[in-house]
């Protein structure tokens, strides 16, 4: 079994109001030194070990839902998972 | 003409829709629940507005998997009219049948209120009871209706005249005023206004109507034949 870390993230070119209106209250805040905020998304997902290669098997859960890659980039992580 | 009205789970439109095409227009309509399998007998397919499946993920996002969107698939290659409407927008986006990406409005705000749009192209079977460059007014209600695509898309939907409403002013950042685009075979609209709440001077008026009018006159055109 493995789990798998899904940082899905807004492209660079695309503007992000929610990240943009974050960093005006950390701003009043007084944390001047914050130069952007970016907000995006992490998902966990669990998957049984089975033939398909599952980073073949991530790209196309990544590529059809977990993302959209007009406006999203997308990276992940797989750990083990060790049955108790 | 028969329209078949798309209700996903959290849509909330569906009854304005209903009764656009009922009532005000006096044609056949019937609600279809997102898990059918056949659309085959409705000449003609709405996706209402609504947060179909609470939006979850992002907007449209869930609801391109539903059981009924192979059919509207399906109805889009036959070349039937279909037209979604604000989340009905976002779900063709999500399941590519229309390019491009709604993104939270700017201001990050809910805006409900009546906007001007400029029918941009009116050689349509969804505005050809419109003037070219005529402005009307129709009910806005969305967070999510800032129209992005990058710049090869934009310039596609320029060249083919895709681009079908505009708005007449600014308010939520969409790319180029965009608020309805069509797909290149011109039988697939999406907007993020409400032409559907604008059919009766009761609620507010009535330019809404000849969106429906212009897609039945079409159809009329095309399947009955004259004595």
């Amino acid at each position: 079994m493995k789990k798998v870390k899904v940082y899905v993230t807004l492209r660079e070119s695309v503007l992000d109001p929610q990240g943009s209106a974050v960093m005006g209250s950390l701003h009043k805040m007084g944390y001047g030194e914050v130069e952007d905020v970016r907000i995006g998304k992490y998902l966990e997902l669990v998957i049984s070990d089975s033939e398909r290669d599952v980073d073949a098997l991530v790209n196309e859960l990544c590529h059809r839902l977990l993302a959209n890659t007009v406006i999203e980039d997308y990276r992940y992580e797989i750990e083990e998972v060790v049955s108790q | 003409m028969k329209f078949a009205v798309i209700v996903f789970p959290g849509s909330n439109c569906d009854l304005d829709m209903y009764h656009a095409v009922k009532d005000e227009l006096g044609e056949e309509a019937e609600y279809v629940w997102h898990d059918s399998k056949d659309l085959s007998s409705y000449d003609g397919i709405l996706l209402p507005g609504g947060f179909s499946y609470g939006d979850y993920l992002r907007c449209g996002a869930i609801a391109q998997f539903s059981g009924v969107m192979d059919e509207v698939r399906k109805a889009a290659e036959a070349g039937k009219p279909v037209l979604g409407i604000c989340n009905g927008f976002q779900i063709l986006t999500e399941a590519g049948l229309l390019p491009g990406v709604l993104l939270r409005n700017k201001n990050l705000k809910f805006m409900c209120r009546t906007v001007g749009l400029k029918v941009e192209n009116n050689n349509t079977l969804f505005t050809n009871e419109y003037e070219k460059g005529q402005e009307i007014q129709i009910p806005i209600a969305h967070g999510e209706g800032n129209y992005f695509c990058d710049d090869a898309t934009y310039s596609h939907l320029k060249e083919n005249n895709q681009i079908v409403f505009t708005y007449a002013d600014d308010f939520n950042g969409s790319r180029n005023n965009i608020a309805g685009i069509i797909n290149e075979r011109g039988n697939v609209l999406g907007m993020m206004p409400h032409p559907e709440r604008a059919v009766s001077d009761l609620i507010g008026g009535t330019d809404g109507l000849a969106l429906f009018r212009s897609i039945v006159k079409q159809w009329r055109e095309a399947h009955v034949s004259h004595a």
